[in-house]
């Protein structure tokens, strides 16, 4: 059973910030695709082997592609807050 | 002239653009007048673009220039599509339908937006609603209101995808782009009547979606008929140095390291054109839980194969039962894996807190609709030490013995079949209560994800319920990499009109 205690402790992990009524209502969700999920620990696995597929991994030149100032701009601009060329946030320290 | 919208194909359109029918811009004057009287009600689109009718006249342009040259012209130019709400174009609002990037403007564009817009001369009308981040199977979890079924207004249009459904369904759209993580293509395709495809995984370019679970995500096309699905599917494919997971021999032609090709696929003939290829249906999985019009649908497009001269034969799939349960256990860790990335710092929404840590929890907060955060601690909680094991190990050892069972099965069959949805598109509201009969609608889907397989869905007839006809569609799946033998299949199979 997952208990409300649970949900706020997932929600504090994944940085959500939840209502009382809310948590209620996730833990009764959250049971029952759990509950649903469960069905796969009945499944004959045998002794399985993580294994790379078709996909691989791919490597390029590490090269420094200067970026225009309008695009730099454009992409700072998508930033709540800004300082000049800078994203700005809180102080952390 | 009036352009009759509804019997428009992509090669019809071509036709008449290159024999001066219409231009372009009448093509898209035609679709903005349709938008302007329905999308009101159907809300397919969350945004028509302001410069439509500038890249209409561009690509009329385009036409006239080549043709004076004496040059073919690419069949998608001046074509008029709509783009799903989590597929980047540069410069416009893109959403994912959520509250988190209501006001994002993109930064560069999508590979598909490159090979369509660019390179084929493609016109894009809008961006089209869905369930935010793509998270959901009827396009009611939208941050800005349902899309409605063009069939049938008391319906959904399926999801993730709908908007892009509703919009080619209700001729506010000639195709259409859409995701597909667990069916987000094909489930719509299939309550819309239209054609939709989810590709081999690594075949087209995700450069540019939104990314939701990232081994299982796929960008694909909607069209009216399976042939305007492979025309748009043919623009968008290929290798691109921009996304490390797409293949490098991503043609048909080419056997894929993962793929059991007959001998003949192995030299590089495509088998399907020899004979026709052999179909497989796993009854032992369709006994249960169909809708007696869908079975009904079935059994004929069973009939229909063998007129054909298609050989069916009853497969077993062991381990397709676990499917589902695998599906909500992979897709809600990579969920909030991929979820992470919205921190109320770099784009996107900002709620204010106390500290920088409180930042977080507010802006997500504030951002994410309920099905989203759901998905997340989910997610969260099948990852979180204790659990792993129990959960996304396993589910991902089950994934792997499910795609064996396709394997096995494609050694003595070239396509498998089954319905794409177990009922016709049900109503508004008739399943939002209860997660795990919403996640029920994935059943046929998904397994097309977990194995990285193409699968199409094919508007194959209609069931008449409370006086509307309803679309059903048939999903054919196929060996990696071949989705000629499911283009050629549908072509057989499908059943046009309204």
């Amino acid at each position: 059973m997952i208990s409300k205690k649970d949900i706020e402790n997932l929600a504090n992990l994944a940085r959500i910030r939840l209502s009382e009524e809310e948590k209620e209502g996730l833990a009764k969700d959250v049971d029952s695709i759990l509950a649903y999920v469960d069905q796969i620990k009945a499944a004959p696995i045998g002794d399985f082997k993580q294994q790379p597929g078709a996909v691989k991994n791919v490597m390029r030149e590490d090269v420094i592609v200067m970026t225009s100032d309008k695009d730099r701009g454009r992409l700072i601009d998508e930033a709540p807050k800004r300082e000049g060329d800078f994203v700005a946030v809180k102080k952390i320290l | 002239m009036k352009i009759n919208l509804q019997s428009l194909t992509i090669i019809k359109a071509h036709k008449s653009l290159i024999e001066g029918d219409f231009t372009a811009v009448e093509l898209v004057q035609s679709y903005l007048d349709e938008i302007k009287k329905k999308n009101g009600e159907i809300h397919a689109y969350l945004e028509v673009y302001e410069d439509v009718l500038d890249q209409a006249k561009s690509a009329d342009k385009a036409i006239a220039d080549l043709k004076k040259e004496n040059k073919e012209v690419p069949m998608l130019m001046g074509i008029p599509l709509a783009i799903k709400d989590n597929i980047l174009v540069k410069g416009k609002t893109v959403s994912a339908a959520s509250k988190i990037l209501e006001n994002y403007k993109a930064t560069y564009d999508a590979t598909v937006i490159k090979r369509l817009q660019q390179e084929n001369g493609a016109i894009l009308i809008g961006r089209t609603n869905m369930d935010e981040f793509a998270m959901g199977g009827s396009t009611e979890k939208s941050a800005y209101g349902v899309t409605k079924n063009p069939h049938d207004m008391r319906r959904v249009p399926g999801g993730s995808s709908g908007g892009s459904a509703a919009a080619v369904a209700g001729d506010l759209a000639l195709a259409a782009l859409g995701s597909d993580t667990g069916g987000s293509i094909r489930q719509p395709a299939s309550f819309c009547g239209l054609a939709g495809l989810k590709p081999t995984y690594g075949v087209v370019s995700r450069y540019g979606l939104m990314a939701m679970g990232s081994s299982l995500d796929q960008i694909g096309p909607f069209g009216k008929t399976v042939g305007d699905a492979e025309i748009i599917f043919n623009a968008i494919r290929g290798r691109d140095p921009m996304d490390s997971t797409t293949l490098e021999k991503p043609k048909a032609e080419n056997t894929l390291p993962i793929s059991k090709h007959g001998e003949s696929k192995v030299k590089g003939k495509k088998a399907t054109n020899l004979k026709k290829s052999v179909i497989g249906v796993p009854w032992h999985f369709l006994d249960k839980g169909l809708d007696p019009a869908v079975k009904k649908n079935l059994d004929d497009t069973i009939s229909k194969l063998k007129g054909h001269g298609y050989e069916i034969k009853e497969i077993t799939l062991p381990n397709i039962a676990y499917s589902l349960p695998v599906y909500y256990v992979i897709m809600p860790a990579e969920v909030s894996s991929n979820m992470a990335r919205f921190d109320g710092v770099k784009y996107g929404l900002h709620a204010d807190g106390k500290n920088s840590i409180e930042d977080y929890f507010e802006s997500r907060a504030a951002g994410f609709g309920p099905e989203v955060r759901r998905r997340i601690l989910l997610g969260t909680y099948v990852l979180s030490s204790g659990y792993y094991d129990a959960y996304y190990y396993r589910a991902n050892a089950v994934r792997r013995l499910i795609t064996e069972d396709f394997n096995k099965a494609f050694e003595s069959v070239d396509i498998i079949l089954t319905p794409t949805a177990p009922s016709p598109a049900f109503k508004i509201g008739e399943k939002t209560a209860d997660p795990v009969a919403m996640y029920l609608e994935d059943i046929f889907t998904v397994t097309a994800n977990l194995t990285g397989l193409p699968a199409l869905s094919v508007p194959t007839g209609f069931s008449e319920i409370e006086g509307k006809k309803l679309p059903i569609g048939m999903q054919l799946t196929s060996r990696h990499g071949d989705e000629s033998a499911l283009f050629q299949a549908g072509k057989d199979i499908e059943v046009e009109g309204k």
